[in-house]
């Protein structure tokens, strides 16, 4: 029993932190502490992922087998929670401005961490559906954070409602799997997963498992969610979105395909292909008409889910670790493309039409430049990072007999590059105008957008050995 | 000097960098300072480049000074120049001096600018001396990062249209080239040039949604890369891009993009497709060929009907582009010679004809052909050299036009006599394009009220055509020049290439028995 605590410490502290947090939030009954609770959830998060990151060795399972830490567990621990602290961080002041840090909000960033770290680290169906229900309950909440806008109202009740019915679809496929499986375990589940003896039940149950968890990553065609949670949410809110959580959903996914049906790959694998291509064309295509940058960029993490899913649908160890570094390029473009967004206001009131940034580079040529290296970098040209993120993927469809997978992925890959290049289109080319964005001098986002854009040109170099942890996490995985 | 191939493609990166870091302001020094920090950078590339010239052995077909190092995902930074590639690094780096002399009259954004072309220098260096496969592509692509800047930012009214176009119609043809890339990695297992050379790849012929591929996958591989290089050069019918690119570019723009970018095609194609997938590319020759005739004769044609002058070069441009691919696609000495020499020498000469362009459009702030007529009673250096250029450009003996033209249709009389004759035609169309459009720009009476004061070229601008003058004549009397060291590494390319086809005949021969 306490080597199974000592196995999930890190969640238990986090815990812990969140819930004295949440007792003394309560006492003080103050939002003036909220900023210092911001810095502290941040401070406390690092510290665990730099834990967890240097200290864990071999595969443990706890529970047994409900609870699995292995390096693949703890890649995606670390990404999750260094991706919260950095939003967290990045959000404070754009929060506290608009009289909407409440002490709440750092806590429930912390609980839906715990959420997310029980969902890479499940081993069995109940402890994916605790981690996950965790996970999104403290989501559904903040994204509703804005208690007086109707549209961060309506993105939290819709983002609820949409996910209640993603979470009943899996939940019944669970219950299909346990049926004919009979055992929720992951490595039990797998003995019985086989390909060529999988009964249609077991198949159904996958199906449906497969349809909750695209929902969760935002996959076409259950992404329509996506946009509106992100125009409506509080922008530091959908920047969390758009990084920790889909980095969870996505292993979460990889853990569920690999360890329960890993005996099955081309039973789902043509499942994933065809979710990743959808995702990818609707992602590029849908993106061609939006003037809003928050929604643009829901359907920008849509095409860039896409990507990550082809890796996935190889089904191989290349394909796991394709994925891997993928997600972690996407997440640091992110970050950086987040913090350009906070960035933008006008009048002390954030801006969100891409139009607002006419000839943005004569006004702050060194931010536009970052900005301009990050759409590079999305729309994945050479040399910046995300090609060569896109290039992994490409690689590992290729070898798993994808080719048809790569050739459409670098063709939506072209399209979307389009919306990229708009952006850059109004930063760059456009018309002169008199009254430009403010002047937002926040060293702490100017900070996150200068470091994310060095690392997407810099990180060609050896990728400050991300590589080599993924390839390590993702034999773990898939062995 | 271990690593001079390396020194020379970043020391324009380097300074775009400082300047980047180090230059602020907006005013008159800090333009004066921009313009010359990049002069002396690329006055430098050029001067280290003089380096590689001067260590590279001619005799030798290997590749020489070559580096490597390991990089991400297995790949290798490696970079080596041999027979085809080293001059298109000379022509590079000997027409970024004269392209940033060109500009000197730029003062909107000058330090953006000048690092977009020093930046643009860097990556094009690269093409040319990667030998690796993704390295290539990197360079390759992130080519058109800043090209798409300099003619969206400081282009022409229409710049959003033509730089979009340009950054899209290139990126969907070097997309597919990607994913044939990552087959030959698979296939291969190494994305080393040098290996990837005597690799040979599979061409059983298989069933694709129920076509019979003849050459397999050399036959696909070679239409992915196809696609991107064919886009590049460009050839009919996927050249749609360049006028417009070449239009609304600024005058340094459109040389860049007339001397160097285009001739990254042709360098693709006898880099990649024709000695990696002989096969493939026997089975695509005629078609390749003809696209090439049409292309001389069509775009000559449409050429002939232009108003615009910077539109007529362009399309001058695809035409002789023409003559390259076909140079190249009859796979035979003469023919590969002559492409290269004829990729060398259009570098100078429509380089030289868009400076043409340039110099007085600075004037008169137009490129209509009907708003010129009678320069030569103001204009009489810039008469004399326009003329040079105009001649080198149809091709006259004795300037380096000639060269080209002629070997390739020596080479392509040996091929395919059909499409030497209708190639040939081209030859007359272009001397009635240029001649015309020369007549109607300088010669003729004066009569238009606003060229009366127009001025003739200033120092700046003779002393920016005097390299460019020596050259076209050089290679003209002295082709050896150009041959002697492309020769040896061309004769190692056919007869690898003859020697592929002869094996995989066999190999189908007896299949067939």
């Amino acid at each position: 029993m306490s080597a199974d605590l000592s196995i999930i410490l890190p969640e238990i502290l986090l815990s812990l932190f969140a819930i004295f947090a949440l007792l003394g939030g309560v006492y003080t009954g103050k939002d003036g502490v909220a900023s210092t609770l911001v810095w502290m959830t941040s401070a406390v998060m690092i510290v665990l992922a730099a834990w967890i990151g240097l200290s864990g060795e071999g595969t443990n399972v706890a529970f047994n087998g409900m609870f699995v830490d292995d390096g693949f567990a703890r890649f995606s621990k670390v990404v999750v929670l260094l991706s919260a602290a950095a939003v967290l961080i990045m959000g404070e002041g754009y929060m506290r401005t608009r009289g909407l840090l409440r002490f709440e909000y750092p806590i429930l960033i912390a609980l839906s961490a715990v959420g997310m770290m029980m969902m890479v680290s499940a081993g069995d169906l109940m402890s994916l559906y605790m981690g996950l229900e965790l996970q999104s309950l403290a989501l559904y909440v903040v994204a509703s954070l804005r208690r007086d806008s109707v549209k961060s109202t309506e993105a939290g009740l819709k983002y609820f409602v949409l996910g209640a019915l993603s979470s009943g679809l899996l939940l019944y496929g669970a219950s299909l799997v346990y049926g004919y499986a009979g055992t929720t375990v992951f490595s039990g589940i797998i003995q019985t997963a086989v390909h060529g003896e999988v009964s249609l039940g077991l198949l159904f149950g996958l199906i449906f498992l497969i349809s909750g968890l695209a929902f969760k990553v935002s996959a076409v065609p259950f992404h329509m969610w996506t946009p509106d949670v992100y125009e409506g949410a509080p922008t530091p809110v959908t920047a969390f979105f758009a990084t920790a959580p889909k980095m969870a959903a996505m292993c979460l996914f990889a853990r569920v395909m690999h360890d329960a049906f890993g005996g099955a790959v081309a039973d789902w694998q043509q499942i994933v292909a065809l979710l990743s291509l959808l995702s990818m064309f609707l992602g590029a295509v849908a993106a061609i008409g939006q003037t809003n940058i928050k929604r643009l960029m829901a359907y920008s993490s849509i095409a860039h889910m896409g990507y990550a899913l082809m890796g996935l649908a190889a089904g191989t160890v290349l394909g796991v670790e394709a994925m891997l570094v993928y997600m972690a390029i996407y997440i640091t473009m992110n970050i950086g493309t987040f913090a350009f967004i906070l960035l933008m206001e006008k009048d002390g009131q954030p801006v969100t039409d891409i139009a607002s940034l006419n000839m943005y580079a004569i006004a702050q040529p060194g931010r536009a430049f970052a900005m301009l290296v990050l759409l590079f970098s999305l729309a994945g040209v050479p040399p910046m990072l995300g090609f060569f993120g896109k290039l992994y993927v490409l690689r590992a469809a290729y070898d798993a007999g994808l080719a048809w997978l790569a050739i459409a992925g670098v063709i939506a890959s072209v399209i979307g590059a389009f919306y990229y290049l708009r952006i850059v289109f109004y930063m760059y080319f456009g018309e002169e105008q008199a009254d430009g964005l403010d002047v937002n001098k926040s060293p702490i986002l100017w900070g996150f957008l200068m470091a994310s854009a060095a690392i997407m040109v810099f990180g060609i170099i050896n990728m400050f050995g991300v590589e080599a942890a993924a390839t390590a996490a993702a034999a773990t995985l898939v062995n | 000097m271990d690593n001079i191939l390396s020194i020379v493609t970043f020391i324009p990166a380097v300074a775009a960098l400082i300047m980047a870091l180090f230059l602020r302001g907006d005013d008159e020094a800090a333009r004066k300072n921009a313009k010359w920090i990049a002069m002396f950078a690329t006055s430098a590339t050029f001067l280290a480049s003089l380096f590689i010239l001067s260590g590279f052995d001619s005799s030798n077909t290997e590749f020489q000074m070559v580096e490597q190092a390991s990089w991400l995902m297995g790949l290798q930074y490696k970079m080596g120049v041999d027979g085809i590639s080293i001059l298109f690094v000379m022509l590079t780096t000997f027409m970024m001096p004269l392209v940033i002399a060109a500009s000197w009259n730029v003062e909107v954004r000058v330090k953006e600018y000048m690092i977009a072309f020093l930046m643009l220098e860097t990556l094009m260096l690269g093409v040319f001396m990667a030998l690796d496969l993704v390295l290539f592509y990197v360079f390759f692509e992130a080519g058109l990062i800043p090209m798409f800047l300099i003619v969206g930012i400081w282009g022409g009214a229409n710049r959003i249209y033509a730089s979009f176009k340009f950054f899209l119609y290139t990126l969907l043809g070097s997309v597919l080239m990607l994913v044939a890339m990552v087959g030959m990695y698979a296939d291969a297992g190494t994305t080393d040039i040098a290996k990837l050379l005597v690799h040979e790849f599979s061409y059983g012929s298989f069933e694709l949604l129920g076509v019979q591929v003849v050459g397999g996958m050399q036959t696909l591989m070679f239409l992915a890369f196809f696609a991107s290089f064919a886009v590049k050069m460009p050839m009919w019918p996927v050249h749609t891009w360049l006028p417009d690119a070449h239009v609304q570019a600024p005058t340094a723009g459109s040389v860049v993009l007339a001397a160097i970018l285009l001739k990254m095609g042709g360098y693709g194609f006898l880099r990649f497709s024709l000695p990696m997938f002989p096969v493939g590319s026997d089975v695509l020759a005629p078609m390749v060929l003809w696209m090439s005739a049409i292309a001389i004769v069509y775009t000559s044609l449409v050429a002939l009907v232009q108003e615009d002058m910077k539109k007529l070069i362009a399309y001058s441009s695809v035409a002789h582009m023409g003559f390259v691919t076909m140079g190249i696609f009859t796979a035979n000495q003469q023919g590969i010679d002559g492409a290269i020499f004829q990729m060398i020498s259009h570098g100078f000469i429509s380089g030289a004809l868009f400076l043409c362009v340039g110099v007085i459009y600075d004037r008169m702030h137009t490129r209509d052909i009907d708003a010129y007529g009678g320069l030569v009673n103001r204009m009489p250096a810039f008469a004399l050299i326009f003329m040079l250029f105009t001649m080198a450009n149809v091709g006259l003996p004795g300037t380096s036009g000639f060269v080209g033209e002629f070997l390739t249709l020596v080479a392509i009389f040996q091929v395919n006599t059909w499409v030497a004759a209708v190639a040939t035609t081209g030859v007359i169309f272009s001397a009635a394009y240029a001649l015309w459009l020369y007549r109607r720009v300088v010669m003729g009476d004066l009569i238009k009220e606003s060229l009366k004061t127009i001025s003739d070229m200033t120092t700046r601008e003779r002393a920016i055509f005097a390299p460019l003058i020596v050259m076209t004549i050089l290679l003209g009397v002295y082709p050896a020049l150009v041959l002697d060291i492309i020769g040896p590494s061309v004769t190692a390319l056919v007869t690898n290439y003859d020697k592929a086809l002869a094996a995989a005949d066999a190999v189908t021969q007896v299949a067939s028995q």
